[in-house]
């Protein structure tokens, strides 16, 4: 635990998506308003997507595209030029779901403002109360 | 209520905060999550698939089943924005009414749609062609294709843009990308390869086994393009029109 404070000021890519989660974990449960909560759950993404990301890099690696000079067939490829390609696609999976889940949620939250022709949790359920 | 989620997620916060300390440094090349699996990708890609960017390689050969289904859950979610919002009989008024005057529509506006549309049409086919040997690919290139034609239902309105582009036709072309996906794969299974191997295709296609997945690739990712396309702009179409797909913004 002796060097706990320099690796977290160090590995600021943690605490940046930690805040960044933090913030919209906060905005899900505390705020009333139905679409201040899909904002919320936008940026809880954005903080994993940013996570898997900084996993992803190597010191010194360029981007997974094969330089010129690798792309003979006797190159030797050197691994540790190139950043890990794995994190990449799956955060451009999880971007899409994402573009769908912002989608689906939209949508439910116009046919909620059609029912009740509100979108803030409390008058929602005071309405469906009466 | 504020103070306990603030409590919370200083719990939550905490809890991370211990948790990062096992966690491997900044750009480790020796990290765990970099020398399992990732260095077959980085070092065989090119030389089994012939796309020089590894991020399309892996996404549309090596975990080619996931992305497929990424297209389903993405054609999924186009079907249920569209089970949600629509309403089998037609109340009286509609939610936006009364409907902004159109008479006075910006032609400054509806002249630089048009005129940016093309390129924006043109360089998504480029962002999806060259997506093997440069950042983009099917997602990417779907996403530029359908912001042109959200731009162009902003600038207009939506009844213009769904006249020739209709809400039939919008689904079946969602269909058809995923078809075209799937369709990829079968055909490898009928010529007996695994499913979605594309190298039995090199027969077929007069071309090396290497050049089969990297046309394979492509085909998929054409499949993709269009499949994303669609849904981004039913997408807007719908949650523009209250899901009547007819008028809107």
């Amino acid at each position: 635990m002796k060097d706990f404070l320099p690796f977290v000021i160090a590995n600021y890519n943690y605490w940046i998506s930690m805040i960044l989660m933090l913030i919209g974990m906060y905005g899900m449960i505390a705020k009333d308003n139905l679409f201040k909560k899909i904002i919320g759950m936008s940026i809880f993404q954005s903080a994993i997507i940013l996570f898997y990301i900084s996993l992803s890099v190597k010191k010194d690696g360029s981007v997974p595209i094969l330089k010129y000079e690798d792309m003979g067939y006797m190159a030797v490829i050197n691994v540790a030029d190139y950043d890990n390609p794995l994190p990449h696609v799956l955060m451009l999976t999880a971007i899409v779901v994402g573009v769908a889940i912002l989608g689906v949620a939209l949508a439910v939250l116009q046919k909620v403002h059609h029912v009740h022709g509100t979108v803030e949790e409390d008058k929602i359920l005071e309405s469906m109360r009466e | 209520m504020k103070a306990l989620t603030l409590i919370l997620t200083f719990a939550v916060g905490l809890i991370l905060l211990a948790a990062v300390v096992d966690l491997p440094d900044w750009g480790d090349p020796d990290s765990p999550a970099s020398t399992y699996l990732s260095p077959h990708f980085i070092q065989n890609a090119m030389v089994e698939t012939g796309a020089p960017n590894m991020v399309t390689a892996v996404l549309a050969d090596y975990r080619s089943y996931d992305t497929m289904f990424e297209v389903v859950v993405v054609f999924c979610a186009a079907l249920t924005i569209m089970f949600v919002l629509r309403r089998t009989h037609r109340e009286t008024e509609k939610f936006h009414k009364p409907r902004p005057e159109r008479e006075d529509s910006d032609i400054i506006l509806q002249w630089a749609a048009r005129l940016l549309v093309p390129a924006m049409q043109l360089f998504a086919l480029y962002v999806l062609v060259h997506g093997h040997h440069s950042p983009g690919g099917g997602f990417q290139g779907g996403v530029i294709f359908g912001a042109g034609f959200i731009l162009l239902a902003l600038a207009y309105d939506l009844e213009t843009i769904l006249k020739p582009f209709r809400e039939g036709r919008l689904f079946m072309f969602c269909v058809l990308g995923a078809a075209l996906y799937v369709g990829i794969g079968v055909g490898s299974l009928l010529l007996g390869g695994n499913f979605m191997d594309y190298g039995v295709w090199a027969d077929i296609l007069g071309v090396s086994e290497v050049k089969a997945h990297y046309l394979g690739m492509l085909g998929i990712e054409i499949g993709v393009t269009i499949t994303v396309m669609a849904v981004m702009f039913s997408l807007y179409a719908d949650l523009a029109s209250g899901g009547d797909m007819d008028e809107g913004l």
